[in-house]
């Protein structure tokens, strides 16, 4: 049995592990604490800080996604304090950041009475031009809110490879290759894990992309399949999309034990051959 | 993990710089050794804190980063070049794109209002604007920096002295109400020989320390409420206590990176008493038990980080660092590392991550420094004039004596030293009083907050109104554009934030949007308000939870956004 600490969330009495962050102790407790930047997958980047909570007796608010929890903790995930500062928050990503591919993230920003437009026309926006350098995923930037998710997923937490950094400083940090170099010239293995992991839509595999300029994605009509991949003996579960009879997508479900929601380039993007020309006989 | 390196080769010059460096720590000599040959793996892997060196090592021999430099040095380091380039695109004295010098001009609170004439006298060379170079009180500040190993501090700065690159030499002046303990020797003791440090009373205070044991010491600093002179106050002894009671390799940082705009006084420490710092961070190392001992100096103090390497050099060569310090049984010695032009990494986990190699970002706290510290070790990191107080009161001073570097529409700036108490009017006496008549007077740097001249005979002091920040204190007089001071104030904080966390990423550039529309004859009040709610409760740091201060100030006392319609 592990250890456990006695505290309060919201007023309510409750023992929570002691290794715990104020996130799960909060999940456990039925009370759920918005997250952007946060992915149970990944190593919490505490970076969009909209999970901030109030924590009796400090100075400022805490990441609830970080933060673990202390005996006689008293938090309150909702008050006049934690709502300004979540508001504010969706407030200035909403009005910055292109989040058209974020629907839950602006439904939030309603939630909370985020008036992005306060801050004029004339405010910075993230600007990038759209990056399709390679035939399997499309980097989108001007989407990007940098939760530090794909660089975590192409580094330490998952993939390795480390084709990806967070660049340059404040509104100009973004997500780069070194020197900027087309991901074909990189490190880059098109695991695609960047893609499972990007909350916003900055990162998006190929297909889609295609079929949302064009106005064909459906996800309403799209079906998903479990299976597992072929490819080799390791057993990832794949998540097969279709829609009208095509392969749209394949991901990878995040509980799944082998995979954690990380997949190869073959798993990944390995399926236009099913629906594909015939293979000379 | 196999890496995926560059391909591009770096050139004789870059290769030298690196293999300098890297075989000073003891790293094997390829030279001759064709191709791509990788050596050290993990061994390599292990020495990250070596990549910051490293790019300077490349930046100081060719002026810039080339992708064959960074290649190389990915190569020697088995860092992933991504990583390396996300590094050192962090900081501002780095750049991808050939150059063969930079004239960096400060254009910051203090220098601001010289700066186009300076630079309209340059003959169209081209110049960096930049933030505080800590030199306020010899306002206009210059820093140059060449290829060949070349840093040049010009203050105070004239056309023919950058242009000439010649250094200009003027003492900082020196000022003290009451009596001088932590500038005792600044000015009267040579500061490039350990005999006249010692012959001035130096390496006194260690030696009754490790007589007396490190309970004493301790007790003394908690008995002279010693707090942080960085800016954030926390008591010394907590920390050292903290430290000294964790388990296992413990290490002493100095944070050297004063970067606060208006603020000198740790340079000036530096440059006339570095022993006192080199003695300050080895009673630390005593009394917490650390072996390490990091020195974390700002990129654009060349003079105050050659004192403090020669400073080391010779403790050590004294047997006052190294295996047995000074006989008393204890093993210390301390290393330099030299910051890149980033305000963010003096906040004490973005030092820590700049150390290790990584990005200057803050960490998350807790854990706090002295549980995983530098390292993942617990860790004791105090700023320059904590360490240099710490030696006095191990002698018995006073330790509410405190450096106030004070600058703008006085008589005579410089650095001045009075007891913790003193009011704002006893110091700008003391400063010779202003030139003219006084506008406002900022305490605590950009970070800070603006006083009326009817308010200035507040006192300062740790936790009371004026917060104490770090003790500077800039004038302004009536002929001052308060706006364009704010508006500069703003524009360091976007200019400076690491862009981590959304309220300080996008909240400090709409925070200098605001201020702009302001100008324009809006008033916008709630939502400067805001923006100073999030950046104060939300921010992951103390850049960010500060950004606002100075602003809303400036609003509260109707310095700015009063319509004058």
């Amino acid at each position: 049995m592990t250890d456990t600490v006695q505290i309060t969330i919201d007023g309510v009495d409750v023992r929570a592990p002691a290794d715990a962050t104020i996130l799960e102790a909060a999940a456990k407790q039925g009370t759920e604490v918005p997250t952007l930047c946060y992915l149970e997958t990944l190593t919490a980047a505490n970076a969009c800080r909209l999970c901030v909570v109030e924590v009796a007796g400090a100075r400022v608010l805490a990441p609830a996604c970080s933060r673990q929890v202390e005996e006689g903790m008293v938090i309150k995930t909702r008050s006049a304090r934690v709502d300004r500062a979540r508001r504010m928050v969706l407030e200035l990503l909403v009005s910055s950041v292109d989040l058209s591919l974020a629907p839950e993230l602006l439904e939030l920003a309603d939630e909370y009475g985020a008036e992005p437009g306060r801050f004029g026309d004339a405010g910075a926006t993230v600007e990038h031009p759209v990056n399709t350098d390679n035939g399997l995923y499309v980097q989108d930037l001007s989407k990007c809110v940098l939760c530090y998710r794909c660089v975590s997923a192409c580094g330490d937490d998952a993939q390795h490879t480390y084709a990806i950094t967070v660049t340059d400083r404040g509104f100009g940090a973004a997500i780069s290759t070194e020197f900027g170099v087309a991901l074909p010239d990189s490190a880059c293995v098109f695991c695609g894990n960047c893609v499972a992991v990007c909350p916003t839509g900055a990162l998006i595999v190929t297909t889609e992309y295609d079929m949302r300029q064009a106005g064909a994605w459906d996800e309403g009509a799209q079906t998903v399949t479990r299976t597992i991949c072929a490819y080799c003996g390791v057993g990832c579960n794949l998540d097969v999309h279709v829609q009208e009879g095509e392969i749209v997508k394949v991901t990878s479900p995040f509980d799944h034990d082998v995979t954690a929601g990380n997949l190869c380039i073959k798993g990944r993007f390995g399926w236009s051959h099913v629906s594909g020309p015939a293979s000379p006989a | 993990m196999d890496l995926r390196h560059l391909i591009a080769q770096a050139t004789e010059s870059e290769r030298a710089a690196v293999d300098r460096l890297l075989q000073a720590e003891g790293f094997p000599d390829l030279t001759g050794t064709p191709g791509r040959t990788a050596v050290g793996g993990r061994t390599a892997a292990a020495r990250r804190d070596l990549l910051l060196p490293a790019l300077h090592a490349l930046n100081d021999a060719v002026g810039w980063i080339s992708e064959g430099g960074l290649g190389y040095l990915c190569e020697a380091l088995s860092v992933p070049p991504a990583e390396a380039y996300g590094v050192a695109a962090f900081y501002d004295q780095f750049t991808f794109e050939e150059r063969a010098e930079v004239v960096r001009v400060c254009d910051d609170i203090v220098c601001g209002p010289y700066a186009d004439q300076l630079i309209a006298g340059l003959d169209g060379i081209e110049v960096e604007r930049v933030p505080c170079l800590g030199r306020c009180e010899k306002a206009p500040a210059v820093f140059i920096q060449q290829p060949g190993f070349r840093r040049t501090e010009i203050a105070p700065a004239t056309p023919k002295a950058v242009l000439d690159g010649e250094p200009t030499s003027v003492d900082t002046h020196i000022g003290v109400i009451g009596e001088p303990i932590l500038l005792a020797r600044v000015g009267t003791v040579d500061p490039e020989s350990l005999d006249a440090y010692r012959t001035a009373g130096g390496y006194q205070a260690l030696s009754r320390a490790t007589d007396d044991g490190a309970g004493t010491v301790l007790d003394r600093i908690e008995a002279a409420r010693l707090r942080g002179r960085g800016g954030a106050s926390f008591p010394a002894a907590a920390k050292w206590r903290a430290v000294a009671g964790g388990q296992g390799h413990k290490i002493v940082v100095c944070n050297a990176d004063e970067s606060e705009p208006g603020t000198f006084k740790d340079r000036v420490l530096m440059e006339g008493d570095p022993f006192a710092v080199v003695e300050g961070m080895t009673l630390a190392a005593y009394v917490t038990g650390a072996e390490r001992g990091f020195l974390y100096i700002r990129g654009e103090y060349p003079l105050a980080e050659r004192r403090m390497v020669g400073a080391i050099e010779a403790a050590r060569s004294a047997g006052l660092l190294g295996g047995d310090v000074a006989g008393a049984g204890f093993a210390f010695d301390v290393e330099v590392r030299r910051g890149a032009g980033a305000y963010i990494c003096g906040e004490e986990t973005s030092l820590f991550n700049s150390i290790e190699g990584l990005r200057g970002e803050p960490r998350a706290k807790p854990p706090f420094p002295t549980q995983e510290g530098l390292f993942g070790l617990p860790t004791v990191v105090n700023n320059v004039e904590t360490l240099v107080a710490a030696v006095a009161i191990t002698m018995d001073k006073d330790g509410g004596s405190k450096l106030f570097p004070m600058s703008g529409a006085i008589a005579r700036p410089g650095l001045y030293e009075a007891p913790l108490g003193v009011s704002v009017a006893a110091l700008i006496d003391a400063a010779g009083g202003p030139t003219t008549d006084i506008q406002a007077v900022l305490v605590g740097g950009a970070a800070g907050t603006f006083l009326l001249p009817k308010d200035l005979d507040v006192t300062l002091d740790h936790g009371t109104e004026p917060p104490l920040g770090s003790g500077a204190i800039v004038v302004f007089d009536t002929a001052t554009d308060m706006v364009a001071i704010v508006d500069r104030i703003a524009r360091f904080f976007r200019d400076e934030s690491c862009g981590k966390c959304v309220p300080c990423r996008v909240g400090t550039i709409r925070q200098v949007e605001a201020l702009e529309r302001l100008g324009n004859g809006s008033v916008e009040r709630e939502t400067l308000d805001d923006l100073a709610a999030v950046l104060r409760d939300a921010s992951i740091c103390g850049l960010g939870q500060l950004a606002a201060e100075a602003v809303q100030s400036a609003l509260d006392l109707e310095l700015i956004g009063v319509r004058r319609d």
